[in-house]
């Protein structure tokens, strides 16, 4: 362990800053960090804020990859700071940045609200026309494993927007709803539970919709998690096309009536407390 | 859903160029395969031109392809000025104007074509 | 404070990408910048066939000038242009219709995503480019015509 330590390297940071107060355009700063093997990024960040400079900004809440606040530029790669190893990157110079393609609101932070507004105009949850049984369930959705892998991998998405930092069609058009939104709307498209294929459609569909994704695949290489929204994207055009010509055969689940033979697992005794 | 059916068109517009193209292709630059090409010499000598300018199969591929290349370049080309961000009234006034642009010049190849196929032979 | 925010988009620099970029964020830019490259090409190209309507002599004196060295490399170059747009295209034509990106899979690190699906596809077709750029270069050059 001390070994290792004692290796540590010393390695120069260059942190974009930008303080809305005073400066009209970011600039960058230089600082010196101590790196020790296993040091994310995002330790690194505060060990300089405890020791250097109080006053760099940078937004976090997990520190483990699971809540989507601590996504930045690091050299020139949009990651959570969280999840990346300061060594794993570098061993001389490690340079942060905010998100590009998002605005920014001071130091290492994107304004992620306008992706959220897509998102949730998108209606991303189950809608149904079965209101009634919406409202007063008489039985459960079943749904196949099969049916399941259809979408789950996408629903590992955390909206952290490195997507939307790397995607260049964003870079450049407002209108463009951008891949994590894009990718979370085929998410439930692909859902056999949903009845709102249709109209998730048109909304996607639209000018500066889902065709000006031109599958640079930039999002799928960047995302901490796996999502690979670049694949969303196009399985939903191939949807749209198919709906377009009248071919797409409507997965929706209607049942949800318990099937004939299924029977319910005698119910899973609760472990007795500890304390 | 209007974008769809663009986009569709857009593809089958691909589709069609990459085989009427590829067609093309051989006959201008393969001159090996002679069927289009009866005189010796060049493609471009004036006895193949005007032999092919009659042919009733290839007038009408050329005008299937013009519509194509112009539906498919044109579409591309409203997308990538699309990206750039326009205000919305240049993007509808780009519309329009690629679709008139793209009109008189399939009006224009048209026209060549048919009125080629009546040329003298000039041998 | 929101009026306050500074504007990062990357703008078309953006498209560029650079440096660390995958492969296919080139092939990308490049489908665009051929495409480009072909409309304006096949404009002049309805014009000049056009002139086949005025009669042999002009159409004689057209070919005269489009025997120009400098016009037969721009012709080379066009083919070039095609010969990329047209098999990328078909690669992004399988791609964004869903055929080549595979099925949704359980994200297990390291990550592989639809890139690595579609990757062979892009090997074959930018083998398939460069054949056909050399043989047509052959042709140019030592060809009949
Ligand atoms: S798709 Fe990936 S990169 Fe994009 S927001 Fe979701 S988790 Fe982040
Ligand atoms: S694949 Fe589509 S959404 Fe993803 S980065 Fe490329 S253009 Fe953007
Ligand atoms: S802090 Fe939550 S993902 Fe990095």
């Amino acid at each position: 362990m001390e070994k290792e330590t004692e290796k540590a390297n010393s390695i120069t940071v260059y942190i974009r800053r930008f303080d809305p107060e005073k400066d009209a355009a970011p600039r960058q700063q230089q600082y010196t960090l101590q790196v020790e093997k296993g040091m994310t990024v995002l330790d690194g960040l505060h060990m300089i804020k405890q020791t250097q400079d109080p006053t760099i900004n940078f937004r976090f809440s997990c520190r483990m990859g699971v809540c989507g606040s601590c996504g930045m530029m690091i050299n020139g790669v949009p990651a959570l700071s969280c999840n990346t190893q300061i060594l794993d990157v570098t061993t001389t110079a490690l340079t942060l940045a905010p998100l590009p393609n998002f605005k920014l609101i001071k130091d290492l932070v994107a304004d992620l609200v306008p992706m959220f507004g897509v998102l949730k105009g998108l209606q991303l949850h189950i809608r149904r026309n079965d209101v009634e049984e919406m409202e007063k369930p008489t039985y459960e959705y079943y749904q196949t494993p099969h049916q399941l892998e259809e979408f789950l991998q996408f629903t590992y998405c955390i909206k952290c927007g490195c997507c939307m930092a790397a995607c260049p069609t964003m870079a450049t058009d407002r209108e463009y709803p951008g891949p994590a939104p894009l990718a979370q709307a085929y998410r439930y498209n692909a859902d056999s539970r949903d009845d709102a294929r249709d109209a998730r459609g048109d909304l996607v569909a639209a000018s500066h919709g889902i065709f000006s994704c031109h599958y640079a695949g930039e999002c799928s290489n960047v995302c901490p998690k796996g999502v690979d929204p670049a694949r969303a994207i196009q399985l939903m055009k191939k949807d749209l096309v198919l709906s377009y010509f009248g071919l797409a055969k409507h997965k929706c689940a209607h049942l949800h009536k318990k099937p004939d033979k299924a029977t319910y697992k005698a119910k899973i005794e609760a472990p007795p407390h500890t304390v | 859903m209007k974008e769809t059916a663009y986009w569709t068109w857009f593809i089958i517009a691909a589709l069609v160029i990459f085989v009427i193209a590829g067609l093309h292709m051989v006959v201008m630059h393969l001159p090996m395969f002679g069927v289009f090409n009866p005189e010796s010499g060049a493609v471009t000598d004036w006895g193949n031109v005007a032999f092919r300018s009659k042919n009733q199969f290839l007038a009408f591929t050329y005008i299937i392809l013009l519509g194509a290349v112009l539906y498919h370049g044109f579409y591309g080309l409203r997308t990538i000025v699309f990206e750039l961000g326009p205000k919305k009234s240049f993007q509808d006034g780009f519309t329009v104007i690629l679709w008139i642009v793209g009109l008189v010049l399939f009006g224009i190849g048209t026209y060549a074509a048919i009125a080629a196929k009546a040329l003298e032979t000039a041998l | 404070m929101a009026n306050k925010q500074f504007d990062n988009h990357l703008g078309i620099v953006g498209w560029l990408g650079g440096g660390r970029w995958g492969v296919e964020r080139y092939l990308y830019i490049l489908q665009r910048l051929t495409g480009l490259g072909l409309l304006l090409f096949f404009m002049m190209h309805i014009f000049a066939s056009s002139v086949r309507i005025c009669g042999p002599e002009s159409w004689a004196a057209a070919m005269k000038i489009l025997k120009n060295p400098v016009l037969k490399l721009g012709e080379f170059c066009v083919f070039v242009l095609f010969s990329f747009h047209a098999l990328n295209g078909i690669r992004l034509i399988l791609i964004e219709l869903g055929l080549a990106v595979g099925k949704a899979e359980e994200p297990v690190y390291p990550y592989k995503s639809s890139l690595n699906n579609q990757r062979p596809l892009m090997v074959i077709a930018m083998v398939l480019v460069a054949i056909i750029i050399i043989a047509g270069g052959y042709n140019t050059i030592f060809g009949s015509h």
